[in-house]
């Protein structure tokens, strides 16, 4: 009977049938997908430009500074010198400003001259416009990039909760949610570096995010064709209603206040087998008690 | 950015010059500074190279810098190795018996950062001003106050002698 119906329409010379149109758009994605995997730059650590960041320091003070009034505590706590591991929690949705403030911070603090290199989203990388990231050390998330710039001796900043926590709706802004990923644990464990907690809140206060929207993610096949396992929904400046966050969005000014927190040596701390689920939690624990101090400090959203 | 502010301190300026000579002591007077470390193998004198930094807002700001100028117990200036670009210098000048004129300069920026460096060194050196008349009196109160110690403590020595 469905056979006989889309001969009919065919025959009539109607719009293409239901299964059609779903082939022509997972055609169209696809194709889209091919694009953007296309545009996602291969790692080279000597990309990250010390002088522009130096250059590039004022404004981001300016911006740290004046519009999200950002306090960065511990910096003393991460290793003067070496590789490290620093695993933060991720907020704000596609425009992340913890990220920024902490960057900021950190190599203002340590200086330009300290190689520091961010892992994030392909997405991220491959948007139009984004490619001054690049020269800030931002290199795509892979084990493979992560190792390169462990091994070079360079600080690395990692978000095991990518896209998943940082667009968890904003009744869950003062929850450390890494979604069960451990890869970062077994990369410290490989490389035989030091991990540095950094909790941040204040991130996930620059927009009202509504939900994830992991189900229609998953309808979409976003996941196999993105590496997204989210398409959320939130209301943000200046579009509203802002279903994707594909194009950014104008962050609110919330106070964003980070905390880097005493380095933890896997093998000293865990023997030297450790098992990582015991890792997982302990480090999820130490980030949690962090992040609940750091927001019964904040007397209001967004102002702080 | 160029931020200067003096003080008169009582007391000579060899008692001011050991305070401002000994880089064990800046955690101690010198405001917003939250590290003034020796990685040089002379602690002071021409050469003497610390890691230094400022909190400036939303960031410590500072980096390597490395005295250019020493003259006791007058003239004291570093200029920054790596970091922000920077230059700073303490004048000590005597303003009659037991009285001492110091001045702390500090002048700064970033190379080729254009108007938004323009504009960050306008609203940052209102807070680096303060730090500076901060440290400056703070240095005072410390120094004078050492002074009154080791005069009580002279008088003491001649009493019980």
């Amino acid at each position: 009977m469905e056979a006989a119906a889309v001969q009919s329409s065919s025959a009539n010379g109607r719009p293409p049938d239901a299964p059609h149109r779903a082939g022509l758009v997972q055609r169209l994605v696809s194709g889209v997908a091919r694009q953007v995997t296309r545009r996602i730059p291969a790692a080279d650590l000597d990309e990250r430009d010390p002088d522009y960041i130096r250059e590039s320091l004022p404004g981001t003070w300016l911006l740290a500074s004046l519009y999200f009034r950002g306090e960065v505590r511990g910096l003393g706590n991460i290793p003067e010198n070496g590789p490290v591991l620093l695993v933060g929690n991720h907020s704000g949705g596609n425009v992340t400003p913890d990220t920024g403030v902490f960057t900021l911070a950190f190599t203002a603090y340590f200086g330009v001259e300290r190689p520091f290199y961010q892992l994030a989203h392909n997405l991220v990388l491959s948007l139009p416009g984004l490619g001054f990231l690049r020269k800030y050390g931002t290199v795509a998330a892979s084990p493979s990039n992560a190792q390169k710039a462990l091994e070079a001796g360079a600080a690395l900043l990692v978000y095991p909760g990518g896209d998943f926590e940082v667009h968890r709706p904003v009744w869950e802004r003062h929850k450390v949610d890494f979604d069960g990923r451990k890869g970062f644990i077994r990369l410290a464990l490989q490389q035989d570096v030091p991990i540095v907690p950094v909790v941040s809140v204040g991130g996930q206060e620059t927009a009202l995010f509504l939900s994830r929207g992991e189900t229609i993610a998953k309808l979409l096949a976003l996941d196999k064709l993105f590496r997204l396992k989210v398409l959320p929904i939130s209301v943000a400046p200046p579009w509203g209603l802002n279903v994707g966050d594909f194009l950014g969005h104008l962050p609110l000014p919330a106070k964003i206040t980070v905390e880097a927190l005493p380095a933890i040596h896997l093998r000293e701390e865990f023997g030297p087998d450790p098992d990582t689920g015991e890792i997982y939690d302990h480090i999820t624990r130490v980030m949690q008690e962090t992040l609940d101090a750091l927001a019964a400090e904040r007397r209001f959203p967004v102002i702080g | 950015m160029r931020a200067v502010r003096r003080c008169e301190i009582h007391a000579p300026p060899a008692l001011v010059w050991e305070w401002i000579g000994d880089p064990a002591r800046y955690l101690h007077f010198m405001s917003g500074i939250t590290r003034w470390e020796v990685v040089s193998e002379r602690p002071t004198g021409l050469g003497a190279r610390y890691r230094t930094l400022m909190r400036v807002r939303s960031a410590e700001v500072g980096g390597l810098v490395e005295v250019v100028e020493w003259r006791r117990p007058t003239d004291l200036a570093w200029t920054s190795v790596t970091g922000v670009d920077q230059r700073g210098r303490w004048r000590v000048r005597e303003r009659g018996r037991a009285r001492t004129e110091v001045e702390l300069r500090i002048s700064g920026g970033v190379a080729g950062s254009g108007v938004l460096g323009w504009l960050a060194e306008r609203i940052a050196q209102p807070t680096i001003e303060d730090h500076l008349e901060r440290s400056l009196q703070q240095l005072k109160r410390q120094v004078e106050h050492e002074q009154l110690r080791s005069r009580a403590a002279a008088r003491r020595r001649a009493r019980a002698a």
